[in-house]
């Protein structure tokens, strides 16, 4: 019993985050289906989708801080491993906004009549996309890994901010179908439900957690990819 | 002058929140009946799967880390 709750702690002292962040996931799944929604014409229960397909592009732009932060450090120090992090975080980053693209395309079907609107959120979004599969295929581009790297850093702490512009600054200028979009987004702060805040907020840390979680055992195979290259 | 506008805008008010609550169409019945719940934790089952999986594969990668003595931080 002792050894157990030893074995428990050990593991909680390497694991709580992650499993935090299956704890707050598995939390939205549960109350984001059952929890009270307010009732709106044209949403009805797709309001739900606010807890799946929101989280999706919030976790992925803080993966992309993440991801933006190793840049400056890889860029800084020129270890592997940082390198190796921003690069597994981007393409962890690049995944869930697919996803956000994926399932809001769905979400638009039902409620705004089609999967692409040319809504000011979604063009820059597809820019946005574009950019980031830039980064993918200048990264294959360059064989040479010190150089691959710092190029590749750079880019990213470039891309990072525009990326940022494009989806909080952009269409916030023109009308959007996006809530929040479309003037001062401080007067839609009713927007969100209170009954739903928890649960939203829940789910994008669960999300974000979970991105950094995947992106960590894909850097860290890529790591050991590179050592037993070297050592051969 | 001021009572009129008062009044009215309390009108307005309570039609607007009439409109508000006219049938909007809701899953009631689906949550009443009790079977949700089995869809939700068919749902939580598939997630937890899926952690457990991640969880395995990371302790996978720790151990490969040892093999090769790599330090992970």
């Amino acid at each position: 019993m002792g050894c157990l709750s030893l074995y428990l702690a050990c593991l909680m002292k390497k694991f709580w985050w992650k499993i935090l962040g299956v704890a707050m996931v598995l939390f939205s799944i549960i109350f984001g289906l059952l929890g009270k929604v307010p009732a709106l014409p044209i949403l009805n229960e797709s309001i739900r989708n606010l807890y799946f397909h929101v989280p999706m592009w919030f976790a992925m732009i803080l993966l992309l801080l993440v991801a933006f932060i190793f840049s400056i450090i890889s860029l800084n120090k020129g270890t592997q491993k940082a390198d190796l992090r921003a690069n597994e975080l981007t393409n962890s980053a690049i995944f869930l906004g697919v996803m956000g693209l994926l399932t809001g395309m769905i979400w638009a079907t039902f409620t705004w009549g089609k999967p692409w609107t040319n809504d000011p959120k979604l063009n820059s979004v597809a820019i946005g996309m574009l950019i980031y599969l830039g980064y993918i295929i200048l990264r294959q581009a360059i064989e040479d890994r010190e150089k691959r790297a710092r190029v590749s850093a750079v880019f990213n702490i470039f891309a990072f901010p525009i990326f940022v512009v494009l989806i909080f600054v952009l269409p916030r200028i023109e009308d959007s179908l996006h809530p929040g979009n479309g003037g001062n987004p401080g007067f839609n702060t009713y927007d969100l439900d209170n009954n739903m805040r928890p649960i939203f907020y829940m789910a994008v840390f669960g999300w974000t957690l979970i991105g950094v979680w995947i992106s960590e055992l894909r850097s860290r195979i890529r790591n050991i990819e590179y050592h037993i290259e070297e050592n051969e | 002058m001021n009572k009129l506008f008062t009044l009215l805008a309390l009108f307005l008010i309570s039609v607007s929140s009439a409109f508000a609550e006219a049938d909007v169409e809701m899953a009631f019945d689906m949550r009443s009946n009790g079977k949700i719940y089995v869809v939700v934790a068919v749902l939580a089952t598939i997630f937890t799967g899926l952690a457990i999986f991640l969880f395995l594969l990371d302790r996978r990668i720790s151990k490969l880390e040892k093999q090769h003595n790599i330090d992970n931080d």
